[in-house]
């Protein structure tokens, strides 16, 4: 396309500029996403120059340093104790024997196991004493896997630990080289209040983030690449193992054993982001007019009003949610009245009726969702109009601007401005809205595209429910659960890195302090 | 003189129109508030009145009952339901208090200090946070089943607080926005004069962080109480268990269940809503605060 430089920019006419900013917008999104490959690339080439530093630094440490420093590549902490830093070493020492410790008694068990997931299943065994057979348990390889990831979270750890009583080494001597004395136990101690408080007030979260959240995640994503299901549960009926790719392969096949995976996954997916769409973006501009409504200069009251939108945030949602649910049933209260009017002879069918793909109950659990999000929107989009400047509506009045004019060239851009993130850490949410969908729906209607995969699949399904009901129903599939969940993480990742690319940067954190 | 009369009458017609156009858009404005106030309060008022009403267990096409009394109240009593609030209150209790020293020592540490791993760290568990929570829940209730803190063995209370609370410094984000805005030069201040880091949070920041420290706690004690999918899982649809989302939706599975359990579904609803809602209405202030605060802030 065509640049044009800044003065001739300003000789454009109002549609031309218009124009002229879309097409540089839409124009400079391959650039910015071929940037976006490059910084991923960029990151990858980081980590491997930064373990290549790492490993000459060792070296070179080991070659540079004096007895101390090189014992204390086998014996960790010895550096430490011998330069009278007793606390640190003895640290160090203890970290290294219950490591060594560890992988005596049970890490190397585990790791030996964890490439086959277990070798001997449950099996039928014959007791000379009892004189019958009875069922033994062999291998568990759900300990295996778990144990096994353990394990090497484990090895892991000893790797950075034993990097830093190196680097403690390193450090040491140049102080002691320049002259300085070293720090004492009771110096160290000190500084977890002080300098290194922030070590201190992190290790709770952190462990538990790490123990809670990272382990499963991993723990999942391994699932991913076994065939782990309710008929392989691992001890009691067999064991499961390795499968390479053999679930992806499945999830994106028209025919595996009468079922189409590829079609099932690519409807929940296409309606998994029509919702999210429609549930962030009808509760973002809706929320915005009933704050402004509210706010309006001559309405009274505005505190009742808003405390009635509240009372849907302050009572649970899964009351209201299932209150809701059995309102529009077809037994529910919303026909009993409209057949009691003469309105309708027949009950409508809000949660069954399969006609256009289920249209009735998509477009009704977006309408909910408006119900349960405007007032949560209202509060927020409150607080920010209240920070627009008010000379600038005065300024603009005085210029006769209309009420539209206002809000479509003041209120809703410095809306879009500051709630940028906000729009795209709600539409990824909406996309995971397990609550909204599972309480009203439960995924129904019935979709006959899906009959046969795992877990009954319905019109109003997300991906989120669908891999609940994967893991909870009769047939368990939790190898079929994780692949979902991994292709959820690949589209928020993918959309969330897109956004924040090509979308101007919105904020900078060091702005606000 | 003429001209100028003309003029001034011209300006007060418009005025007037102006007056007359802005007491339609404010009637149109008063008319949709109230059919909103209408549609947003209807289910709260019906899910009330069919508490109380004793005719009939299942769902009717009329709101208001034709036998009123408090026997579906007096229900809930032979029950599971007391079990179940029993339950969900001691969760949010301990979750209250234990999720808000997690999140304000991740918040507190990731605003104030700059050490090396910490845009690393950001960024990890933003992407982190990316994964479905519920995957990591597959795993996490077999190995609470191991532990022997599940459903399975009548309580998932102890396993429930351990979820909830170990991986709550992921949502440091809002606590987090509030701490940035309180000044650094009040720290520095602080340091000059011989406070260490520990002194500076607990005698400097603290006293200042009233709002957003009752934000974390409200929403730490609401979460619980809604909490449907967590609960469910580690429950095990055992009812010794159960939380009272999972509990209460249990008696709406299916139709005859629905059509027995209904209005006692409807008298738990309120049993469970009142004191939630009036304590959410009660510190109203500072949940404004904090949402706001937080979204703009990201």
């Amino acid at each position: 396309m065509k640049r044009y430089s800044d003065l001739e920019y300003l000789r454009l006419s109002k549609g031309q500029k218009f124009l002229y900013k879309l097409t540089s917008f839409f124009a400079a999104i391959p650039r910015k996403l071929w940037n976006l490959v490059l910084s991923i690339g960029r990151f990858f080439k980081n980590i491997g120059v930064g373990i290549a530093r790492e490993i000459s630094d060792l070296v070179q440490t080991f070659k540079d340093g004096d007895w101390k420093t090189r014992t204390s590549y086998l014996v960790m902490g010895f550096g430490s104790i011998a330069r009278g830093q007793v606390l640190r070493g003895l640290l160090f020492l203890l970290f290294e024997l219950v490591f060594i410790f560890y992988m005596i008694f049970a890490g190397g068990h585990w790791l030996s196991l964890l490439p086959s997931l277990g070798k001997i299943g449950p099996h039928t065994e014959y007791s000379e004493v009892l004189d019958t057979y009875s069922t033994v348990l062999g291998d568990n390889s759900f300990k295996i896997l778990l144990y096994g990831v353990l394990t090497m979270f484990f090895i892991i750890a000893f790797l950075y630990t034993w990097r830093a009583n190196i680097k403690q080494n390193k450090i040491s001597e140049e102080i002691l080289r320049s002259g300085k004395p070293l720090k004492s136990g009771k110096d160290d101690l000190r500084s977890l209040v002080d300098d290194n408080f922030h070590k201190t007030l992190l290790a709770l979260p952190l462990t538990g983030i790490l123990v809670f959240t990272v382990m499963p995640i991993v723990f999942m994503v391994l699932v991913a690449f076994t065939n782990y299901d309710g008929q392989h549960n691992g001890y009691s009926n067999a064991l499961f193992t390795w499968v390479g790719l053999e679930n992806f392969r499945t999830m994106f096949s028209w025919n595996v054993g009468g079922v189409n995976y590829a079609a099932t996954f690519g409807e929940i997916l296409t309606w998994t982001l029509i919702w999210a769409f429609f549930a962030t973006f009808t509760n973002y501009f809706l929320g915005i007019f009933v704050a402004m409504m509210i706010n309006k200069k001559g309405i009274h009251l505005k505190k009742m009003w808003r405390t009635i939108l509240i009372l849907t945030i302050a009572i649970p949602q899964f009351i209201s949610l299932l209150y809701v649910s059995k309102m529009f049933d077809k037994n529910g209260i919303v026909n009993g009245l409209l057949m009691d009017l003469g309105w309708i002879d027949q009950a409508i069918d809000f949660w069954g009726s399969t006609a256009h793909s289920g249209l009735l109950a998509r477009v009704m659990v977006i309408l909910i969702n408006i119900w349960i999000g405007i007032p949560y929107l209202m509060l927020i989009a409150t607080g920010i109009l209240m920070n627009i400047p008010a000379d600038l509506y005065e300024s603009s009045r005085i210029d006769g601007a209309s009420g539209w004019k206002q809000f479509t060239k003041i209120t809703l851009p410095y809306m879009l401005f500051i709630t940028g993130p906000y729009l795209l850490t709600s539409f990824t949410s909406n996309m995971n809205n397990f609550n909204v969908i599972f309480l009203l729906t439960g995924g129904r209607p019935t979709n006959p595209v899906a009959s046969g995969a795992a877990g009954s699949v319905g019109f109003t399904d997300l991906l989120i429910t669908w891999l609940f009901k994967i893991t909870t129903g009769s047939d368990t599939k939790y190898y079929l659960a994780s692949v979902v969940g991994i292709l959820v993480f690949l589209v928020v990742a993918i959309i969330s890195l897109v956004v924040y690319n090509v979308l101007p940067s919105v904020k900078n954190e060091e702005d606000f302090q | 003189m003429s001209n100028t009369n003309t003029a001034a009458i011209e300006r007060n017609k418009r005025h007037m129109g102006l007056k007359a156009s802005a007491r339609i858009s404010n009637t149109i404005i008063y008319v949709l508030l109230i059919v909103m106030s209408i549609i947003w309060i209807i289910p709260f008022i019906c899910i009330v009145l069919q508490s109380f009403r004793m005719e009939s267990t299942g769902r009717v096409g009329y709101v208001i009952p034709q036998v009123w009394g408090i026997g579906n109240y007096k229900a809930l009593f032979s029950t599971n339901f007391p079990r179940w609030y029993l339950n969900t209150f001691i969760i949010a209790l301990v979750v209250a208090v234990a999720q808000t020293i997690i999140v304000l020592c991740m918040s507190y540490t990731l605003s104030r200090f700059r050490f090396k791993l910490r845009k690393g760290l950001m960024q990890f568990m933003l992407i982190l946070g990316m994964f479905p929570g519920i995957l990591a829940m597959i795993i996490l209730y077999r190995v609470l089943d191991d532990l022997h803190l599940s459903g399975q063995y009548g309580h998932a209370v102890p396993g429930l607080i351990l979820v909830y609370v170990a991986s709550s410094g992921m949502g440091y984000y809002v606590s987090k926005g509030f701490f940035d805005t309180i000044p650094k030069s009040l720290d520095e201040a602080a340091r000059v004069d011989g406070a260490n880091r520990a002194q500076v949070l607990w005698k400097i920041i603290l006293p200042l962080s009233k709002p957003i420290v009752i934000y974390t706690i409200l929403t730490a004690f609401m979460g619980p109480w809604g909490d449907f999918v967590f609960a469910r899982y580690v429950s095990q649809l055992k009812p010794l268990g159960m939380n009272v989302a999972v509990g209460l939706q249990s008696w709406l599975a299916t139709d005859t269940m629905t059509h027995n359990n209904y209005t006692l579904f409807c008298a738990g609803g309120v049993v469970v809503a009142l004191p939630v809602a009036i304590l959410f209405m009660c510190l109203q202030r500072y949940y404004v605060e904090g949402v706001t605060g937080g979204a703009v802030k990201g």
